[in-house]
């Protein structure tokens, strides 16, 4: 993490328990504005239940995750945890999310933290299109009036309404899919329903992007067309993004920063070359004993090269 | 002489090969045939009957159990036997019909809703006309419009709600007491407008006890809603039962002001519809109003629902039925859009409930049963959920077969006088069900059509499109 990057997302001393089970556990990290921050572990480490937690779907057991904004800090963030509040927007610019206390649909609609699934949640029955508009629903049901305007076709709304398929359009275009809008979303291949599911969560508008192993399941080209997107969302468009990933080489290649979990617990936190080198992190990855860890490094260098 | 040769042997081959299979139809046909006689000895053999002193003996009809051997036969085997020539019977029939024919379809149903009431009058002439456009018309009509309603919270929201009925009783019993004790008594002046007032508060409470009702029941999905909304229906029509200071029990309401013409009453007097029109008297004139004024109300329904599918809260309905958990994951309140969507249904279902009641004029407990909200619940399953052409068709099948079952005495001349026709009714639709369930289990009309699109309208497959889990 550079010493410049402005905190988006704080997670503090997060920890979730299903009964016996402990998920997570007493973890801890900063994502950073603008930033593409990546998530690794192995299967069942409790990266996605982290997603989970942090998008609202969890409650987490015990922990704070504050999103801020407009350079809000610590004294902001412990004023509004004092008060009870759920969220503070200042007219400042000043904001203050505190994500546990929100429900999902207000995390995605007022903290503006958009994600994707694990296994991909598309409208299926609807075209590539109305998913796309679907996802502006918020900003769209403002201008119909709730309804009362949009059902006399007032002109207001037609306008929200064309503004609204222009930015699907936007999207359409940066995914590959624009010769696909009137199709039915469960007719496309797999690795463009991926793409969809990601511009619909663009669609929102989001500060924070929280993608659940996007690469999961691609081909090569297909790989190659989902890390140009990723890039172009991360470098045009003031979103960050948190990112589960297993493809090793994706992770290298596009993240800021990586934190490692390994059983719910946070083994390593850093730039990718620190993580890489990081002997708890091959022991994670190659299951070995500590002993042994050494000549797993090596074996590592030379498989990640 | 080669190629002949050729064609005789596979010729004989062929024979062959559906002789061996006609043989095991056969035999798998009298094994059904003997399955359906064993099976129907308790069912059709035994009947008791009374005799002359009302004291019952016993009959045997040995011809019944016979009869459905014999039919157990004969579709076992000619479905093997169909099967052994190579026709395919498919398991699907995939028939899209195109938007452009169903939109004609569309046109010319409106074009003969609208002159419905002539043709009858020009066909049956004035006394057999109020049958078919009463009794037919308007009851075919309501149930239309009820089936239009309910499938914006089955067919859209993909809410399965098993309690419809309630919401219709709601708005039935709201302008009956409306109309029969409180205009009457605090405004009397307006009572000529009774029906023109009431019918909007109906659907405004029935809204509000479907927001009421949603409140605490939406948090449920699929199964667990499905019975909450059964018992709703079932509590309603207890209390409607019961709390007879208000409602009266089950003797009912009666003496419920009929609608007028915008204020002139269909009455012989001097201030009538018929004399301010110079026309002669007839009650024709209401059943053909009444008939204009349902068909209006079912059209509005149409409408609004077919605006509201095009406007956000109506794409959020649908989102809703595909994935529940994508549309929270894009800031929807789905909270909010359920209750939207059931308090838009029930507001529907009230405004039908206020007008069956001022076509009544007289409403009880017992016109709100589960089977209401069962039949209007086939109707939306059977067209296809969502859509409103298969709806409408289904709901027509539905209630307006049933009465048109009724007109077929004719078949006494052939089954003898007992026979009625009626009696099969429920029969019918099983056989209809089953079959569009084997057939066409999306329903009539499965496709879907998209709510917007860039370059080409395509319709969406059923097979794709979700049917909601509550
Ligand atoms: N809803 C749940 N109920 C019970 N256990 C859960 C639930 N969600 C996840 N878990 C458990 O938490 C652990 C972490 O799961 P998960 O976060 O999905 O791992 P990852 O995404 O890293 O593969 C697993 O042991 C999993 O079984
Ligand atoms: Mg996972």
């Amino acid at each position: 993490m550079p010493k410049d990057a402005v905190p988006l997302l704080h997670v503090e001393h997060m920890s979730m328990r299903f009964g016996g089970l402990v998920a997570v556990d007493d973890l801890s990290f900063i994502a950073s504005e603008g930033e593409i921050t990546a998530l690794i572990g192995p299967n069942g480490a409790g990266k996605t239940t982290v997603f989970n937690c942090i998008t609202g779907f969890y409650k987490p057991t015990s922990g704070r995750m504050a999103l801020v904004g407009g350079g809000a800090g610590a004294d902001e963030v412990a004023a509004v945890t004092q008060s009870g509040r759920r969220y503070v927007r200042e007219t400042n610019g000043k904001s203050v999310f505190l994500l546990e206390r929100m429900p999902d649909f207000q995390i995605a609609a007022e903290a503006k933290v958009a994600r994707t699934f694990q296994n991909i949640r598309l409208f299926a029955g609807m075209t590539v299109l109305e998913n796309l508009i679907v996802a502006q629903h918020n900003a769209l049901m403002a201008a119909s009036g709730f309804t009362i305007y949009g059902l006399f076709g007032v002109r207001s709304y037609r306008s929200a309404e064309a503004r609204a398929v222009q930015l699907a359009k936007y999207w359409l275009d940066k995914a590959g899919l624009m010769n696909r809008a009137d199709d039915p979303a469960g007719d496309l291949p797999y690795g463009a329903q991926r793409r969809l599911e990601i511009v619909r969560a663009m669609c929102t508008g989001p500060r924070l992007l929280c993608l659940d192993e996007p690469a999961a399941g691609l081909n090569p080209r297909e790989s190659a067309d989902l890390n140009a997107l990723l890039r172009l969302i991360s470098r045009e468009h003031s979103t960050s993004i948190l990112l589960i990933e297993h493809d090793m080489s994706v992770v290298m290649e596009i993240s800021d920063h990586v934190i490692v979990l390994e059983y719910g617990i946070k083994i390593s936190d850093g730039s990718p070359e620190d993580v890489r080198k990081d002997p708890r992190v091959i022991a994670a990855y190659l299951g070995v004993e500590d002993e042994e860890i050494e000549v797993a490094e090596q074996v590592v260098a030379e498989l990640i090269r | 002489m080669t190629s002949i040769d050729h064609l005789v042997t596979t010729g004989r081959g062929q024979t062959k090969f559906v002789e061996g299979k006609l043989g095991t139809a056969v035999r798998e046909g009298v094994k059904f045939a003997a399955l359906m006689f064993c099976l129907s000895i308790p069912i059709l053999l035994l009947r008791i009957d009374s005799d002359i002193d009302h004291k019952p003996f016993l009959q045997l009809r040995w011809t019944w159990p016979l009869l459905a051997a014999a039919i157990g036969f004969l579709v076992r085997f000619g479905g093997l036997a169909l099967a052994s020539t190579g026709t395919k019977i498919s398991s699907k029939i995939n028939w899209h019909i195109p938007p452009s024919l169903s939109r004609y379809f569309a046109t010319a149903g409106l074009v003969f809703l609208v002159l419905y009431p002539l043709l009858m009058l020009a066909l049956v002439g004035r006394a057999g006309s109020i049958k078919w456009i009463d009794n037919f018309g308007i009851q075919v009509m309501i149930y239309v419009m009820l089936g239009w309603g309910l499938n914006i919270v089955v067919g859209l929201a993909g809410l399965l709600d098993l309690g419809y009925v309630a919401f219709y009783a709601v708005g039935a019993y709201s302008y009956a007491l409306l109309s029969t004790v409180v205009i009457p008594l605090y405004v009397p002046w307006l009572s000529p407008w009774a029906f023109w007032v009431c019918l909007p508060m109906a659907g405004l409470l029935a809204g509000v006890w479907g927001i009421l009702l949603g409140l605490p029941v939406l948090r449920l999905r699929g199964d667990y809603l499905a019975i909450v909304t059964l018992a709703f229906g079932e509590i309603i029509r207890l209390v409607l039962i019961n709390w007879t200071d208000v409602t009266k029990g089950y003797a009912g309401i009666s003496g419920i002001p009929r609608p007028s013409f915008f204020g002139l009453p269909f009455t012989a007097a001097d201030n009538g519809f018929a004399a301010r029109f110079g026309l002669e008297f007839t009650p024709l004139h209401r059943t053909i109003f009444l008939f204009y004024v349902i068909l209006a109300l079912a059209l509005l329904t149409n409408w609004v629902s077919m605006r509201l599918r095009r406007l956000p809260v109506g794409r959020a309905w649908e989102a809703l039925r595909e994935d529940e958990i994508a549309c929270r994951s894009l800031g929807i309140n789905t909270t909010n859009t359920k209750l939207t969507a059931f308090a838009i249904g029930a507001s529907f279902a009230g405004m039908a409930g206020s007008f069956f009641a001022a076509r009544q004029n007289f409403i009880s407990p017992e016109s709100f049963t589960f089977n209401e909200s069962a039949v209007i619940l086939a109707a939306v399953v059977l067209g296809g959920m969502g859509s409103q052409l298969g709806v409408a068709i289904a709901a027509f099948a539905m209630v307006g077969g049933t009465e048109i079952l009724r007109e077929l005495d004719w078949l006494k001349a052939i089954f003898g006088n007992n026979f009625d026709p009626t009696q099969y009714r429920m029969l019918i639709f099983g056989f209809g069900m089953v079959a569009l369930m084997i057939w066409k289990p999306r329903g009539l009309i499965g496709t879907r059509e998209p709510s917007l699109f860039i370059a080409e309208k395509k319709s969406i497959s059923g097979d794709l499109v979700k049917e909601g889990h509550g």
